[in-house]
Order: structure tokens, then sequence, then C-alpha cells
């Protein structure tokens, strides 16, 4: 019982990136981060009318695959989508006005928390009825095959997508047609609040399923961006080759509860134990990337401290656009609706 | 003007489309198939090859998530159901999905201009999971569009329109239909989607019928104008957007109405369209509407039962003399022979 994790700490110390690559990543890293828990702690204040599955503490996925990926290559994600949408390039205040209901939002209101989309930067969509994102990430890659175009398709989901019958109808037909697709599993070890022992036989490992399909698929440490990051551009290479689809399980942990921006010790929730969840925070990507910076001498601790400063800057700006800026108008009820 | 088959209509509309549009490609469990959907496909499948037409393996909610997934970044897909009945499995991504796209991004993810084609079976014991028509379901759904050909124009008409639409089309095709011949222009043709057509004018009673049945109800109408019957036929064509204006217009010139559907009565396209004459043309109505469809059970299989379980012309034509206050005791059954034997 409970998710205990598999990967060392420094299982990534041997791979060497160059430094721009490196600073990159960790300020994607620290700006997703505050982000989510700007929103979480905003959304106590009960002005977001949008059910919220925040993303603390799975940062490092989104950074690291997005980080490989080109701003042409297109994304599919699921509810907890924040990550993904910001690490694809996603406008900050679009996310942010959206969750407050504005018209400046990215869906201009009308998605909310689950709906987001930035086409200019390939974060096509996010939805969250589990495995449609994944179909849709074939469906792009099919269309990319059928143009000749040597784009890639992402699809982001969680491990509780495997008790979905449509990922199975996906795997099979993206390896028979070998089409350009990743496919990112964020493996926290609950859906909502189920862990996999009741879902899934004891013994499941998820790579093995996917490999059972002629799918290329690697587990690896979800928490280092690194990991992440050379896992993804090995699968978008392979990908790119023309060698078809690519699987990378992510094993990474939820912070915060299913939905909403508690912890769930404070609301008396037992499915985990705050001990649990504790000991998974001191696997902190962040903080990770941020020791790595210093170790490898890529950053000084004036210079990260810099980094947040800047990232809260903008933040605080972006905050007090969004809140701002103006309603939809209900005459506009109808609109799109065709 | 020239007289082609409905599946000949259906597939010179494909055909035309694909020559304009590049990005139009077709897919699903047979389409590639020599007897290409009832022949609906064969002349695409030999013209383009399959780059652009191509079988799919049995996974009916994948490949719709899959066309939505290739629509979002400019793809034009047609798929393709051999019966109804598959396209359950795929309702979350139509409506979900697909209805939903360009209104839950707010216009801002583009369009998924997907087309889903579904045929409607009958007879032949076909039975219970082989023979249902979709129709009132998936019209509940804002965003979708929801056509049924009735006639080989609109075949090619609607088709053509499905494929220039900028939001899904649900074409539901009937099966029995795809042998009947009718006018066709040669040229392209597009039959506006919301739009119903009177396919026949009169001046006693207004029949609203839908595919199968409107050509049921023209049979019947023939049979009537022997007793001195005028009955106005409107097709409906479209499900959703529905034309309110001419089924209110041809309610307003006869005051009586008959609603005849492939489907079943609860929640259905006949109670959709009784209660709109109910709101919008009351003042207009001489007596109570009457809505003929499936008998309210499961599609039997054994002869008798499946003949005890369709409306046919015989059905509207009795429920017309009665409604025009004639008795209707004398009046045997009109039905044509039912030729059909498959293929399925």
């Amino acid at each position: 019982m409970g998710a205990k994790p598999t990967f060392k700490e420094d299982s990534t110390s041997a791979i060497s990136l160059p430094a721009e690559t490196e600073i990159r990543l960790y300020r994607q890293l620290i700006r997703v981060r505050h982000a989510e828990e700007t929103l979480a702690a905003l959304y106590k204040e009960k002005e977001m009318r949008t059910p919220t599955h925040f993303g603390v503490g799975q940062e490092a996925v989104a950074v690291g695959a997005c980080g490989a990926l080109r701003n042409d290559d297109v994304v599919y994600t699921h509810h907890r989508s924040h990550t993904h949408y910001l690490a694809k390039g996603g406008s900050l205040l679009g996310l942010v006005a959206e969750l407050y209901g504005r018209e400046g939002g990215c869906s201009r209101g009308r998605g909310g928390s689950v709906h987001l989309t930035d086409r200019s930067v390939g974060m096509l969509g996010s939805s969250p009825i589990l495995g449609e994102g994944v179909a849709l990430a074939v469906g792009s890659a099919l269309a990319f095959r059928m143009d000749g175009q040597n784009r890639v398709a992402t699809s982001f989901f969680g491990e509780g997508t495997f008790d979905e019958g449509i990922v199975y109808e996906c795997l099979n037909y993206a390896s028979v047609n070998k089409l350009p697709v990743l496919l990112v599993c964020e493996n926290n070890f609950y859906a909502t609040e189920s862990p996999m022992e009741v879902r899934q036989p004891a013994g499941t490992e998820l790579c093995e399923r996917v490999a059972s399909f002629k799918i290329k698929a690697e587990r690896i440490d979800g928490n280092d961006v690194v990991a992440v990051f050379d896992a993804a551009r090995r699968a978008v290479d392979h990908i790119r080759d023309g060698q078809g689809p690519y699987f990378i399980e992510c094993e990474t942990y939820r912070w915060l509860e299913h939905v909403g921006p508690m912890f769930d010790h404070e609301l008396g929730r037992s499915y985990r134990t705050k001990e649990e969840v504790e000991a998974w925070m001191q696997r902190c990507p962040v903080r990770r990337g941020a020791a790595r910076l210093l170790a490898r001498k890529i950053a000084t601790q004036p210079q990260l401290d810099q980094w947040m400063a800047e990232t809260r800057a903008e933040m605080t700006k972006v905050v007090a656009q969004a809140k701002a800026s103006p309603w939809p108008d209900p005459s506009a009820l109808f609109e799109n609706a065709y | 003007m020239r007289k082609i088959k409905y599946s000949q209509a259906l597939s010179e509309g494909i055909v035309q489309s694909m020559e304009k549009d590049p990005n139009i490609f077709m897919t699903g469990i047979a389409v590639d198939y020599p007897s290409g959907i009832f022949g609906s496909t064969t002349e695409a499948t030999r013209r383009f090859g399959p780059k652009r037409v191509f079988d799919a393996p049995a996974m009916e909610n994948a490949l719709t998530g899959i066309a939505i997934g290739a629509a979002a970044v400019g793809k034009r897909p047609i798929i393709v159901h051999p019966r109804n009945d598959f396209m359950f499995l795929a309702f979350d991504m139509i409506i979900n999905l697909a209805a939903k796209w360009k209104y839950m991004y707010g216009g801002n993810a583009g369009a998924v201009p997907i087309v889903v084609r579904a045929v409607i079976g009958k007879g032949w014991g076909q039975g219970a999971s082989h023979s249902q028509s979709l129709q009132s379901v998936l019209g509940h759904f804002p965003g979708l569009n929801v056509v049924m050909p009735a006639f080989p124009r609109d075949a090619k008409g609607l088709m053509m329109s499905a494929l220039t639409h900028s939001s899904p089309v649900i074409i539901l095709e009937h099966r029995t239909l795809y042998d009947t011949e009718g006018d066709v222009p040669e040229e392209p043709v597009y039959t506006p989607i919301g739009k119903a057509a009177v396919v026949r004018e009169g001046k006693d009673l207004t029949i609203v019928a839908t595919s199968f049945m409107a050509y049921e109800a023209l049979h019947a109408a023939a049979e009537l104008e022997k007793e001195g019957i005028s009955a106005e036929i409107v097709d409906l064509r479209s499900i959703r957007p529905l034309d309110e204006e001419t089924i209110l217009n041809s309610v307003r010139k006869t005051g009586h109405l008959i609603v005849a559907d492939t489907s079943w009565e609860l929640c259905g396209v006949v109670s959709e369209v009784a209660a709109l004459v109910a709101e919008k043309g009351f003042s207009s109505l001489k007596g109570p509407v009457r809505r003929i469809a499936l008998a309210n059970c499961p599609a039997p299989v054994s002869q008798p039962l499946e003949k005890a379980f369709y409306p046919t012309a015989t059905t509207i034509a009795k429920a017309a003399m009665s409604m025009m206050g004639k008795f209707s005791g004398h009046f045997g059954n009109i039905d044509r022979e039912d030729n059909f034997k498959g293929p399925y």
C-alpha cells in the first residue's frame, strides 16, 4: 500500500545539458509552480467559479516534455492541465482570466479550468473526460502523417486513464499506423482517491502493457525535469524518425486534493496519509532543479532569487489584469454554438 | 433531369466534395470494401485510393476522437458507421467534444467540422440492435447538426453541404433507401442544412415526415387522393436545426398535423414537432396532432412481430382518414411489397 518512489534522486546526475537548456527548464518550473500556488491560494477567495485541479508537485512532467517539443507540435491534455498549458507556452493572462470567467480568458470564459486552449503555441485543448486527449493526439498525428508534416502530437494523461477502454483502441491504432504521437502518462498513484491496487491487478506494469502493443515504452522519474526532458527528446527523435509512437510513464505525485486548493489532511481525508504526502514533497521537482543548478555551478543563489522575483512580479501583474478585465456580455450567450 | 439511385447520389456528393477539398478523407469499418457501404463509397475508393479512403478497426469512440483531432489541425474527416447502433459507442466524442468544441473554447480552438454517416437498418429481422435511429438522441445537443436525407437529390445535397459546414454534421441514412431513384443534378448541389422541404403540396392536412417515412407518406398521400383527401407532405430533412417556419406555414394552411418518424414517440422527433405546433401554431389546429412512430418496444426479429412493429403507408393513411372524419374500415393494406433481402 501507499505510493513509494522507485527512483533515486541522483539518477540523472550523468546527464549533461547545455546551461541555457538547464536554465530554461528551471525557469519554466518555477513559473508553473508559482502560478499554481498563487491560483490555489486565490481560489480560496471563491471568486474563481470553476472546479480546478491543481498540478502542484507534477510540474516537471509538463515542463520536461514540452521542453523537447517545437512550437508547431501540438499538445492535448486532461483536467489537471494548467501545467501543460503553461509549459507549452500558453498565455498566463489567458489562464488566469479564464479561471476568473473573463472575456479575456483563453477560452473567453466559456471553458473554465478544464477547457484551456492556446492554438498560437500548439496547446490545442484540455478536456476532462479521461482518454479523450489520447484519441485527439492520435488524430492530429494521423493528419500530420497524411500531409507529410514532420510534427509530433502529444497527449498528457494520468495513469487512471488506463482504466478506460479508449486508451487501448488508441494504442492499437497509433501502433498499427506508426503515427507520430508522444504519449506522456503522469502516474501519480491515485485516480481521484482510488489507489492503483483497487483498479488494476497486482504487479501491473503500464510500460509492459503498452509495449505489448509494439510501442516503445519507458518509465522515468517524473519529479526530475532533466529525466523527463531527456526521455522526451529521445522519444521525439524516435517519432520524427518515422518509427511510430512512444510512451513515457512519469512517476510523480500530486500534493493537493484531487480537485480544489486544499491538502487532503486539512479536510480529514484518509485515502493517503499526511506523512506520505510530506515524503513526496521532499522530492519536490523545483527544489531538485535548484539544487542541480547550484551543484553544477550553472546558477548562483542570487540568480535563482532574481528569477523567482521576476516570476512573482509577472504573476502579481497578471492577476491584477485578469481581475480588472471585463466579463463576457450575456448577449453573446449563443456565440460559437455553431 | 437525370435519375440516379440514393447510393449513387451519396457517392457523387462525396466524390465531388473530395475533388474540391483535398482535406476530406473517409474512414470507418468496411468503407473500402468492394461492397462500399451499399455502393456509396466505391467510386471514392477507386478514385482517391487508400490515402483518402481507408478501413478502420472497430473502435467507434477512438475513431471519432481521431477524426476530431484530425479536424482540429485542418482535416475534414468523414466517418461511417454501417449501422446507427454502433454510434452509441462514439457518444462521448460526438457529444462531449465535437458538439461543444467551438463553444467551450470560446471559438479560440477553431472548429472540428467532422461528418458522421450512419445507416438506419430495417427489416429482414435485423432486430433490436441493428435497426435503431438516433436522430432524437443526437438532435438534443446544441452544437450538432443532424440531417436525414430521404430523396436522392438531398442525399447528394446534404452530403455536399455537410462537407462545407463549419460544425459537425451527423447524416442518418436509411438502409431501405439506397436503391430508390430520383432526379439529381450532375453538377454540385447544396441542400441547406436546417431547411425542410414541402415535397407534396396539399390543403387538407400536413404530414411532417423524416427519412423513409417521407417516402411512406408520399405513397399514403397518393392513396388518400383517391379518397378525396389532399395531403401536404413536409420532408423534415434536418432534425437540428429544426425548420420551424416550414412546419408552421404548412399547418397554418391545412389545420391538421400528422408527424411520422423512423424512431420512437417518447422524447422523439414526432413529439418535438407536435410540441412546436402546440406552442406556436395552436390557433391553426382544427384537431389533435397525431404522432406515428415505432411500437413502444425494441425491434423484434420474427416476421409477424416485425410487421406489427413498423408503421407504414397504411398506418399513415388510416390516421389521415380518421383525422378527416372519414371511415377507414374499408381501407385495406396499401403497403408495397417489401423486397428487401440484403445485403445488410
